[in-house]
């Protein structure tokens, strides 16, 4: 079992690492803006048309027009679940979204979270699921990656006081990025078996004797951008371990590498686009010691089964089988649940409430580091980015230097945006939770007992707080008391780190760039990769291991205590 | 909100209705083209260049109607049948308008219960077999649709369904044998048969 998983982990980081090098050439010239030659006139056609230019802002401005965007999409969003009762594309005659729900899922889905309380397939129409899902898919992702090209800028700049043009950085990524790259992952998912229709859903009788109903719809359209743009949210309530959303250990293959597709390529952006590939690198094998160890916790621990079904007679040989499917596995169904936590996806092909407890942990851990570790299109970048920041800043203490990074010198405005961004999800994600399990509303939410219950609200706003969406599920999460906590923690955990990231890069490029000295510590070697390392494990660590001892680790004890 | 002269970095240079008006246009052009188009042409040329998969790879009988499709499990539980996995869809086990798992977790009494009964039912009607139970059978899917057993699984079963269909279980063998799928990098769990063919195989045996 751990044999079969080792191959897979092994193909699957192979065939990434050689798509970090031509991602990171396709978006570096997005990210500072030397579009080749043909497709500059195209784009200055384009922009023109639309009444829009590509003239530098300031961060204020740039920040003013991602909030005007964003809260635009939200409230257009709202409107469309709202009234999709009277609008086409309805064939299964489903009515408005309740508001509660509808508000919810309209912050979750521009907040690149795409946390679920509803069932796709018996809530939202088409048109909701095309025109207003699928879009936030795509724009979310977008908003990411201007911020993640907007930090990029203020490293390589110098004295400058614009860090782009959010208009001109959405409308590129979206068009020469995200759409080609989801139309071709589409068609090989629909070879796979991934619907793609406008049918009505079909009744039959089935050749086991009782009547099947099977839920159609435009699927792979909306799978391939809900993968690339780091979303997860799914078409059906089962997510990717519907077999229409994912058929085979193939699709699964594909799904996976889409989820990591685009934040590996930024880290090569990265280093090209501050003219230094090392840095890129450096910064790309960190996430990936980080992601290794992970998903080989994960399988181990999957692997280890369930000692109480064990006792029943049940064969403890395959593992742990509740809310798997049998053609991902224990390798397939681990790996998967490491990448959509890595990065802040949030797809599951398992249910991870019914991973083992420690196995359910690592998720959780995965999304409360920060969702860094390759993390959501953009927001993993700049949330590591903020994090080598920090990690320079202790070098530069423990040897009494002014610490830089890249040439720019960190100052005190700088280490205040970096303490707030790292400092805003924690207070989310453990304020949110011990609001909850000492109120009723929020106790009413748990379906197990015991600490796995407390497990299940600490894993939603987990969740929630760092824009990933998955959940361990079983938690009644469609109330009014859980759709407005999580929505404020998915918009705070969004929008209050994007500010202060923001401010950050207006700041650094700002600032002069220093020709590296003598004494300068370099940012590209080992020694580096492992600060970095350590800087996201300790404060992962001394934020949540509290609270992940409640949780998890107790229910660990208490399962393997009477064996 | 008057000022427009541009202050680098310390100021907003635009007022708000200047953010507005490019918020809104982009906002309705993008959603045009991706909330429309994009799904539209994908749908166009999947329907074109694969429309059995675009379509939920069905499987049809020799009249033609739908029986089912090769991807979705079904609810098998006749005697001379092989069974799927339990399933934890909403309303039916099955359902394939309502997708979704157990989401017990490992602690959770319930899950016990529902395993023990699920073994106790399935020694009962395979009273040849002594040793552990093949997990997958006794455990919900993460969709309630997998359409899949293990080998194991199916080979757990093949002397009841032998013994129900009065075949000899070599022949039955010989049917999962030939159903088989291998799992990637010779995973033993992930090798597996799909239930519903095997089922359609079994039935042209006993009809043929």
């Amino acid at each position: 079992m751990m044999t079969a998983f080792f191959w897979l982990l092994a193909l699957f980081m192979l065939l990434l690492t050689l798509s970090v090098r031509p991602m990171g050439a396709w978006l570096a010239p997005l990210a500072s803006g030397t579009l080749p030659g043909r497709w500059r006139a195209f784009d200055a056609a384009l922009l023109r048309r639309l009444g829009l230019n590509d003239a530098g802002m300031g961060w204020r401005d740039y920040t003013l027009a991602l909030l005007a965007f964003n809260v635009l999409g939200a409230v257009l969003l709202y409107a469309l679940q709202r009234l999709q009762g009277d609008l086409p594309l309805n064939p299964a005659a489903l009515g408005a979204v309740e508001a509660g729900s509808a508000f919810n899922t309209a912050v979750s889905f521009v907040a690149n979270t795409n946390w679920q309380g509803y069932a796709g397939e018996t809530t939202m129409s088409y048109l909701t699921q095309m025109a207003g899902l699928a879009v936030q898919n795509f724009l979310s992702a977008a908003t990411g990656i201007a911020v993640a090209f907007a930090l990029m800028r203020g490293f390589a700049r110098r004295e400058s006081g614009d860090i782009g043009n959010f208009w001109a950085d959405v409308l590129r990524i979206a068009l020469y990025l995200l759409l080609p790259l989801s139309v071709v992952l589409a068609l090989l998912l629909v070879s796979q078996g991934v619907l793609q229709n406008l049918s009505g859903y079909l009744s039959f009788d089935a050749l086991a004797g009782h009547g099947q109903t099977l839920a159609m719809g435009p699927v792979a359209s909306q799978e391939a951008i809900k993968l690339l743009g780091t979303n997860g949210g799914g078409f059906f309530n089962a997510n990717s371990a519907h077999p229409f959303e994912n058929p085979s250990e193939l699709s699964n293959l594909l799904q996976m590498l889409a989820i990591f597709l685009i934040p590996a390529g930024l880290c090569h952006a990265f280093g090209r686009v501050v003219g230094d590939r090392r840095q890129g690198w450096a910064i790309y094998i960190a996430m990936s010691v980080l992601f290794v160890v992970a998903a080989s916790a994960i399988a181990w621990f999957e692997a280890q089964g369930n000692p109480l079904l064990s006792a029943l007679g049940a064969d403890g040989g395959s593992g742990n089988l509740e809310g798997k499917e049998i053609r991902f596995g224990i390798a397939g169904s681990s790996l998967f649940a490491a990448v959509t936590t890595a990065a802040s996806c949030g797809a599951v092909n398992a249910m991870h409430d019914s991973f083992t407890a420690l196995g359910g942990m690592v998720p959780m851990l995965l999304m409360q580091l920060g969702e860094v570790v390759f993390g959501g299109v953009g927001s993993g970048l700049y949330g590591m980015l903020v994090f080598a920041v920090l990690a320079v800043f202790v070098a530069g203490l423990m040897v009494g230097r002014t610490p830089e990074y890249l040439g720019k010198k960190i100052e005190p405005f700088d280490m205040k945006m970096v303490a707030l961004t790292i400092l805003v999800t924690p207070l989310l994600v453990l304020g949110g939770t011990a609001v909850a399990v000492v109120v009723a509303p929020g106790l009413a939410g748990m379906a197990n007992p015991g600490a796995h219950g407390f497990s299940e609200v600490l894993y939603a706003f987990s969740s929630a707080g760092n824009n990933n969406g998955s959940a361990f599920a079983g938690l009644s999460a469609n109330t009014p008391f859980y759709n407005a906590m999580l929505g404020i923690a998915m918009w705070l955990g969004r929008f209050a780190v994007i500010v202060p990231v923001l401010a950050l890069a207006g700041s650094l490029a700002a600032k002069k760039r220093l020709a590296p000295t003598l004494g300068s510590m370099p940012t590209h070697d080992g020694l580096f990769i492992g600060l970095l390392i350590g800087s996201v494990l300790l404060v992962g660590a001394l934020t949540y291991l509290p609270a992940l001892a409640l949780g998890p680790v107790v229910e660990h004890l208490a399962i393997w205590a009477t064996h | 909100m008057a000022m427009t002269t541009y202050h680098p970095a310390s100021a907003l240079s635009l007022p708000l209705a200047a953010v507005l008006r490019p918020a809104l246009t982009l906002l309705l052009f993008l959603t045009l083209l991706l909330g429309l188009l994009y799904p539209l042409a994908v749908t166009g040329l999947a329907q074109l260049l694969l429309p059995a998969q675009a379509n939920g790879s069905l499987l049809r009988d020799s009249k033609g109607k739908v029986i089912g499709s090769a991807l979705i499990g079904q609810a098998f539980h006749g005697r001379g049948e092989f069974w799927s996995r339990p399933s934890a869809t909403a309303g039916s086990a099955y359902n394939g308008a309502a997708s979704g798992g157990s989401n017990l977790g490992p602690s959770n009494p319930a899950l016990q219960q529902a395993v023990a009964a699920r073994i106790a039912a399935l020694r009962a009607a395979h009273p040849g077999q002594h040793g552990p139970v093949p997990l997958d059978l006794v455990t919900a899917s993460a969709s309630g649709l997998d359409p899949h057993i293990s080998l194991a699984a199916a080979r757990y079963q093949a002397p009841r369904v032998a013994r129900e269909l009065g075949r000899p279980l070599v022949q039955v063998e010989a049917l999962i044998a030939a159903q088989r799928e291998q799992g990637w990098f010779g995973s033993a769990e992930q090798a597996r048969v799909n239930v519903l063919q095997l089922n359609l195989a079994l039935r042209r045996l006993a009809a043929g």
